[in-house]
Parts: C-alpha cells; sequence; structure tokens
C-alpha cells in the first residue's frame, strides 16, 4: 500500500510544486538573463534584486479578470490551457532526475516514446486555443503551430530513432545506464542528433528564434492574444515546462542524464562526491541557460523558411543519421 | 464543397508593429498577401493649417511635431526657407552647428529606426543597444537646448543659443562611442543568417519604380538611385565636408539596411569634420525684429533621416504668417511605396517592410 501508492503520490506531489517553482522561477531568470544581456538590469523592484518577481508574476496573473471573448467556443476556449499544460506535466514523471530510484516516479520500459506522444497532445492545445478564440490573429497563430509544430515533431522523433538504435532500449533511465557502460556521453557520439534535438526541441516549444505561433511584432502574441489571467498564465505555464522538459530529454538523452563527466575514468572517482541530481539539473541550467541566450540573440525565422528547414533539412538529416548509425551498428 | 476566402485583416492603428497609428487592411490567402490598403490620418493635427494663425517663429515649435524623432532637421528645413524667402544670411558658425545637430539627428533617428526595425523582425536585443546609443545623442540635444525630444533648437536666421562650453569634446567622445558600437549591431545582425533570410530578396523595389513612386531617402538609394539633398543642393554646411553617399544594388531590405547602417559612419564623419573646422563668430544672423517675408513664395529642401524633407511656403507679404505652408514630408512619400512592396509578401514580412521604409506617423498626417 505505501509501496505502490503513497510514496508515488508524494513524489508526485513534490515533483508537480517543484516544476511550478521552477517554472515560476524560469520566468524570472528569463527575463535577468535577457536583460543582462541587453545591458539593462531587469526586475530590480519586488524583493533583493527582484527575486520576488517571480511569485509576484503568478499572483498577480490569478487576481486579474478572467476574460472570455462573447464570440469564443467557451468549452474549447477552457479547455485549450489545460490541454497544453497537463501534457507538459505529465512528461516529468519518466524523467529521471537522479541515479537513485528516489528521482523518478517511474521507469517505463517506453519511456521515449511515451515523452514523444504525450508532448505532441500539447500541440492540440494552441490549435485549439487559436481555433476557439474565433479572431483573426489567434486563427493564423494556429495555423502556423499546427504546420509547424507537426513537421518539427517528425524531425525530432526521427532523430530520437537513432538514439534509441545507441542506447537499444526506449527506457530513460536504461538509455543513462546505457552511457554509462559505453562509457562516452552519446552526445560524443551522437553530435548530428543533439544538434538535430537541440533545433527540433527549440521549434517545438515555440521558442525564439521559432515562435512564430507567438510572434509578438507579427500576430499580436498569436494564439494567446484573446487571453486573459489565469488562463493565460497556463499557456505560459506550459511553454516553460515544456521547456524544462527539453533541456531534462536533452540532458538524459545526449549528455549522460546523471552521470559525471567520463563514468567510467576512476581517476575522477572524486566528482561521485556530488550528489547524482545536482550533475542533472547542472546540465539542464545550460540548456535552460542556451535557450534564453538564443532567444536573446536571434531575430525571428518567416513560416516558409521554417517550414523548408524542417522539412527539406532536418528531417532528411535525420533520416541519413538513422541509416548510419544503423550501420555502425550492424559493422560494430 | 471546398472554397477558399481571402481573410481580411486588419493591421493597425492598434497593432505593435505599425509604428504609431498606421493602419494597414491587408487581405491574406493563406498568409501571403493578395492586396493591401494602406490607411492613413490618425494622427492628424493640422499642422499645415495651424501656421496660418501662428507668426513666423512660432511656427518652429509646430515642425517639432512633425517627425518627432528627428525634429531638429525638421526645424532646419523650415528655418532655412523661410530664410530663403526673406534672403537672410546665416552665420557661418550656426551654419556649421545646424549640420552638427542634424547630423546627430540623423544617427538618434537611424538608432530608433534600426532598434525598431531588428526588433519587428525578432531580434530584440539590438532594439536596446540602440536605444542606448540614442540616449547618448538624447543627452547632447539636452545639454545643447534643455529638450530631449521636440528641440525647438533653431530660429529664422540662426540658432538661439551658442553651444555650451565643453559641448564638442563630448560630441566628439559620442562619436567614439558610436564608432565602436556600429560593429555590434553588424555583429548581431550583418552576417545573421537568420537576418540575412528575412531581408534579402524582400520588398525589392527597381530605381524606377521607386522614383515612379516618389520614394526618397534610404529608400530610394536602396535602389541604387543616386539622390541626396545634401550633395545635390547643398544646404547648411554641406558643400564644405567631405562624404559618401552609400548605394544598394539590389533595393531590397538588406540593402536598406546596409545604407542605412553606412549614413551612421558617415554622420559621425561629418560631425566629425564640423567640430574640426567650427569657425568662430556669432551665431545668429541680422534678422528684422518683424519677421514678415515680402510677398511670394519658394519651395526649400533638405534631406532628413528618412528622405527628402521639403517646405513651400507662400507669403502674402502684409500679415505675420504664412498664406500657406505646405510640408513635403519624406515618411509620407516612402508611405506610397508600401503598398507595391507588400503585395506577394508573407505577413511577416508586412512588418519588415513597415519597419524598412521608416516612416513616422507624426509627419505623414501633420
Amino acid at each position: 500500500m505505501i509501496e505502490t501508492l503513497v510514496i508515488p503520490l508524494l513524489k508526485i506531489a513534490v515533483l508537480l510544486n517543484a516544476v511550478m517553482i521552477s517554472v515560476a522561477f524560469m520566468t524570472l531568470l528569463e527575463r535577468k538573463v535577457i536583460a543582462w544581456a541587453q545591458s539593462r538590469l531587469g526586475p530590480m523592484r519586488v524583493g533583493p534584486y527582484g527575486v520576488l518577481q517571480a511569485i509576484a508574476d503568478p499572483i498577480k496573473l490569478m487576481v486579474k479578470e478572467d476574460i472570455t471573448p462573447a464570440k469564443a467556443d467557451k468549452l474549447m476556449f477552457t479547455l485549450a490551457p489545460i490541454l497544453s499544460l497537463v501534457p507538459a506535466l505529465v512528461v516529468f514523471s519518466v524523467v529521471p532526475f537522479g541515479g537513485d530510484e528516489l528521482f523518478y516516479i517511474t521507469d517505463l520500459n517506453v519511456g521515449l516514446l511515451f515523452i514523444v506522444s504525450v508532448t505532441s497532445i500539447g500541440v492540440y492545445g494552441i490549435i485549439l486555443a487559436g481555433w476557439a478564440s474565433n479572431s483573426k490573429y489567434p486563427l493564423l497563430a494556429s495555423l502556423r503551430a499546427s504546420a509547424q509544430l507537426i513537421s518539427y515533431e517528425i524531425a525530432v522523433t526521427m532523430t530520437l530513432v537513432s538514439v534509441v538504435l545507441t542506447a537499444g532500449t526506449l527506457s530513460m533511465v536504461g538509455i543513462v545506464e546505457a552511457q554509462q557502460d559505453a562509457g562516452l556521453w552519446f552526445g560524443f557520439v551522437q553530435p548530428v542528433a543533439f544538434v538535430l534535438v537541440l533545433i527540433g526541441g527549440l521549434a517545438e516549444t515555440n521558442r525564439a528564434p521559432f515562435d512564430l505561433p507567438e510572434a509578438e511584432q507579427e500576430l499580436t502574441g498569436g494564439f494567446h492574444t484573446e487571453y486573459s489571467g489565469m488562463r493565460f498564465a497556463l499557456f505560459f505555464l506550459a511553454e516553460y515546462a515544456n521547456l524544462i522538459v527539453i533541456s531534462a530529454v536533452v540532458t538524459v538523452l545526449f549528455w549522460g542524464g546523471w552521470l559525471r563527466p567520463f563514468p567510467n575514468v576512476d581517476a575522477l572517482a572524486f566528482l561521485d562526491l556530488i550528489p547524482s541530481w545536482i550533475w542533472f539539473f547542472g546540465k539542464m541550467f545550460v540548456f535552460l541557460y542556451l535557450f534564453i541566450w538564443i532567444r536573446a540573440t536571434f531575430p525571428r525565422y518567416r513560416y516558409d523558411q521554417l517550414m523548408r528547414i524542417g522539412w527539406k533539412v532536418l528531417i532528411p538529416i535525420a533520416l541519413a543519421n538513422i541509416v548510419v548509425t544503423g550501420i555502425v551498428k550492424v559493422v560494430l | 464543397m471546398f472554397d477558399t476566402d481571402e481573410l481580411v485583416i486588419n493591421m493597425g492603428p492598434q497593432h505593435p508593429s505599425t509604428h504609431g497609428v498606421l493602419q494597414v487592411v491587408l487581405r491574406l490567402d493563406g498568409e501571403r498577401v493578395v492586396d493591401a490598403d494602406v490607411i492613413m490620418g490618425y494622427v492628424h493635427r493640422g499642422v499645415e493649417k495651424l501656421t496660418e494663425n501662428r507668426d513666423w517663429t512660432q511656427i518652429i515649435l509646430l515642425t517639432d511635431r512633425l517627425d518627432y524623432v528627428a525634429s531638429a532637421t525638421s526645424n532646419l528645413g523650415y528655418c532655412e526657407t523661410v530664410e530663403k524667402l526673406m534672403e537672410v544670411e546665416v552665420p557661418r558658425r550656426a551654419r556649421y552647428i545646424r549640420t552638427i545637430l542634424s547630423e546627430l539627428q540623423r544617427v538618434a533617428s537611424h538608432c530608433l529606426w534600426l532598434g525598431t526595425h531588428a526588433m519587428d523582425i525578432g531580434a530584440m536585443t539590438v532594439f536596446l543597444y540602440a536605444f542606448r546609443e540614442r540616449e547618448l545623442v538624447l543627452d547632447l540635444f539636452e545639454e545643447y537646448c534643455g529638450a530631449r525630444l521636440t528641440y525647438n533648437s533653431m530660429r529664422i536666421g540662426g540658432l538661439p543659443l551658442d553651444i555650451p562650453s565643453g559641448w564638442d569634446r563630448k560630441v566628439r567622445a559620442f562619436c567614439d562611442v558610436m564608432d565602436s558600437k556600429i560593429p555590434e549591431y553588424e555583429e548581431l545582425l550583418t552576417n545573421n543568417r537568420i537576418w540575412l533570410e528575412r531581408t534579402r530578396g524582400i520588398g525589392v523595389i527597381s530605381g524606377e519604380d521607386a522614383t515612379a513612386l516618389g520614394l526618397c531617402g534610404p529608400p530610394l538609394r536602396g535602389s541604387g538611385v543616386y539622390r541626396d539633398v545634401r550633395k545635390d543642393e547643398p544646404y547648411a554646411a554641406y558643400d564644405e565636408f567631405e562624404f559618401d553617399v552609400p548605394l544598394g544594388t539590389h533595393g531590397d531590405t538588406y540593402d536598406r539596411y546596409l545604407i542605412r547602417l553606412e549614413e551612421f559612419r558617415q554622420s559621425l564623419h561629418i560631425i566629425r569634420q564640423a567640430l574640426d573646422g567650427l569657425p568662430e563668430g556669432p551665431v545668429m544672423g541680422k534678422v528684422p525684429r518683424l519677421i514678415k517675408p515680402k510677398a511670394g513664395e519658394t519651395y526649400h529642401a533638405i534631406e532628413s533621416p528618412k528622405g527628402e524633407l521639403g517646405y513651400f511656403i507662400v507669403s502674402d507679404g502684409r500679415a505675420t504668417n504664412p498664406y500657406r505652408l505646405r510640408v513635403r514630408p519624406p515618411s509620407f512619400c516612402n508611405l506610397q511605396g508600401l503598398r507595391p512592396l507588400i503585395v506577394g509578401h508573407l505577413v511577416a514580412d508586412v512588418v519588415a517592410l513597415i519597419g524598412t521604409i521608416d516612416v513616422v506617423l507624426g509627419e505623414v498626417d501633420r
């Protein structure tokens, strides 16, 4: 009873809260990092160095008026933000944050497949939001979103196949263990796949330079133009939760998850003094920072250019990568 | 059973990227613009009519409100036109300082253009960088005339004030700062793949078309047409300085971007020359107490940061205000080119193209 029910539920509760809080601070981090990149200070008023801004923002959004446009499809309009947030949170159940069983909720033997399929549900949230708003800019945004997310879904999933080929398992824990056995992070074995997943991940989470469905300057906020208050906040939560998911997945697949550098070199055994979850969060943080950095640096792609990159560049490379991986796997 | 319909969408007057209250009614086929209707007039204040009830000096204040991101050049254009009408000699020192002010203004205006243009395309860091440098120019203007946006910085016959002591040193220091900052913008944009893809081949307009549409300033020079009032009909002290007029070859958004970046450098070059050769003497010419030009009419144009800014003034010789004052605002003429530029492009390009022609609605509507 305790083993099967209480402990998992406790873990889920802790994880959900941790994710929510880290999303809140993620927004602060983003504002701060971008501010530093742009030679300004960022939030400074709420708490020391603006630290409490992360809490003030959600409170502000919660107490704001929740408006449903008169001509919106009420059911879908309400459903959309939920539909985009829930999958983003569910995915965390199979992410191993550390080596011990304590640090993941479950080790699903098809973990990676689970992540891919659940995250693609999140797309519906954005499509429905744009459609249910019954407004022109969100409609354009949702068209963009459906095209963009689906085509990048394909590229990313195909790339993941080559990783699965290398690891020989779909389990997230298994993939990390495979890297331990190989003594090498897969980032070095599959550098092409790493870059593809990074780009595809950016596109799938609607982050700059692929933030077309939001495209503030073109579509005035895109799919969430008509949203306000907590429903708007849910979209934000989903976006940042997805960002954390992508960082976590990249960390697990390519950078050894919770493993220390050179996991098989005994001379570096002192690095094991640092707990495994710190390694994991450290690596994840690097990617979160990278995503923010990219946002501060690059202009935005155009819709047709984005599709061209997806279909004409990423997917062929991903396919070639699978073939090469397969051949190498057979030969060795 | 299946039929497609054009989507009519209102871009503006309340839209983050229409640079004020410009309204563009787009007819879209998917994301492609089939037709566009550019609607203006939301900030019409009747400046031209107002001038008929103000005396000649008061009008300088109204010209501030035309192109409010480059009011020094608006002032200059008006003052020079009246001087031409009255045949007043402006002291050389005043002409030099006017040149410095209008080139500083060009830098400030181009900073604002660069920032917002890059922002429209999604590069938000450049926006903050460009505004950082614009702030320095505004500080210089504040020190010179006390205002940061609407300067009222010139008078008919010269300048109201000589430059404060040490100001020239600060301007020189600013030129050095600006010189070191332009590579920062270039690093973020010029060779950036995404920037190239978003601007190259976008909004191409040939030299003939640009001339036929009456475009002026960087949009015209971007198409390779040599036309710069500073060179063709020198005013202020421009005939005494060395500078190049950058020209584009393709007539696309990228060329217009490169031209404006080069104009930064040329402006700094002009400012440095003017500071080196700044003559001594008065800054105000011999102007009668009561300004009352004799009957007649005249047109005079200057090169504002946006293009050819002209004033046409009719005086009946009796009143202390113009009989008629007509402004030829560069933004208005350049806006003419917006529709041919955007038709056939995607929604995302529309914002880039509104940015590239650099309109200020205060000047368009007047």
